[in-house]
């Protein structure tokens, strides 16, 4: 894992099963099961944000990594 | 429940999840509004925002700002209003396409007009989401709607060509798919002192999307990303711009500010 590498976090109760993050995510990381989408490959993550930007219900983001590392 | 750090700051996070449809294009775009205002380092409390009736005024109550949520098609009347009472704050109108264009359409064209100093976003969403969608003024001709079973009879309005028209002097178009370009397009919205008008292209899979067979969200989406093209590329190839929705900074031509005009009558008199 790079040191800079954020982590993916998600907001299961805000969550509301649309599959654009995981549609729209480039490594397929995201899956949907229950009606509620659910981080299957967290190691295939690249940091692009790209389900952060989509979210419409601020469910899915990542956190941490530093910068000025 | 646990959030962002920008969601934290901006928002009121015990009034979330919002009531918005899954997959509903109204988040995305708050979302870029939100980090607009984050990118500029507004004071929340010079900024206030303002909203009017329908699925996109919902969004002022999850902001925690300055917020307004006012009666039917008036959100710019009282944004005028505010602005007037206290010229330094940042009024921002986020309003839909029915509450902007056919309720409110006057204080529109008038707000535009006066170019006072106000940002407005729409979230054009091309249907009545909040009643039971009912086609709008921007329903494209043919389309359905549970008022128009049998096709949209009507012509659509080009929310951008009409406020350009009216005197805006920062006209820009923008969608819920490309949120990276939205959020540069809001950011210079702000910045521009007068009348911004922001159309966000959002989606309704819920009535719109149903009602037209347009699919889910993610589909929607994928017709967003295969069907809008930035003006800059229609400028040099117009031929690419054909049967396409244009994209980008529409105008852009600064001209003198209402308030600032008003000032220098009252101050004529204050001497």
């Amino acid at each position: 894992m790079a040191k800079n590498k954020k982590s993916l976090v998600l907001n299961v109760e805000s969550c509301k099963g649309c599959n654009i993050c995981i549609a729209f995510c480039p490594k397929k990381v995201l899956e949907l099961k229950n009606d509620k989408c659910v981080i299957a490959r967290p190691d295939d993550c690249i940091n692009c944000g790209m389900c952060e930007l989509r979210c419409p219900d601020n469910a899915i983001y990542l956190v941490g990594g530093n910068k000025d590392e | 429940m646990n959030f962002s750090e920008m969601t934290e700051k901006y928002y009121r996070t015990d009034k979330l999840p919002h009531i918005w449809c899954p997959g509903c294009g109204h988040g995305t775009l708050l979302n870029t509004v939100v980090r607009a205002i984050d990118k500029l380092g507004l004071n929340k409390d010079e900024v206030c925002i303002v909203s009017g009736i329908g699925c996109s005024s919902r969004a002022p109550g999850y902001l925690d700002f300055n917020t307004l949520h006012t009666t039917h098609g008036r959100a710019l009347a009282f944004a005028t209003g505010i602005k007037h009472a206290n010229p330094n704050l940042h009024v921002i109108v986020i309003t839909g396409d029915g509450d902007a264009s056919a309720i409110g359409g006057n204080h529109l064209i008038h707000a535009a007009r006066r170019n006072i100093d106000i940002t407005t976003i729409c979230f054009n969403n091309n249907i009545y989401g909040m009643t039971g969608g009912q086609y709008s003024p921007t329903t494209p001709t043919g389309d359905f709607g549970t008022t128009a079973p049998y096709g949209n009879t009507d012509s659509t309005f080009d929310l951008c060509n009409l406020v350009q028209g009216a005197g805006a002097t920062y006209v820009a178009r923008g969608t819920a798919y490309h949120a990276q370009a939205m959020e540069k397009l809001v950011v210079n919205a702000i910045s521009n002192k007068g009348f911004s008008f922001v159309e966000g292209l959002s989606l309704c899979p819920t009535y719109y999307g149903r009602k037209n067979k347009k699919g889910d969200a993610v589909k929607m989406h994928e017709f967003l990303k295969d069907n809008c093209i930035d003006k800059k590329v229609v400028d040099k190839k117009p031929e690419m711009g054909e049967n396409k929705i244009i994209i980008g900074e529409m105008y852009n031509n600064p001209k003198p500010e209402y308030t600032e005009n008003y000032k220098v009558v009252i101050d004529k008199f204050q001497k």
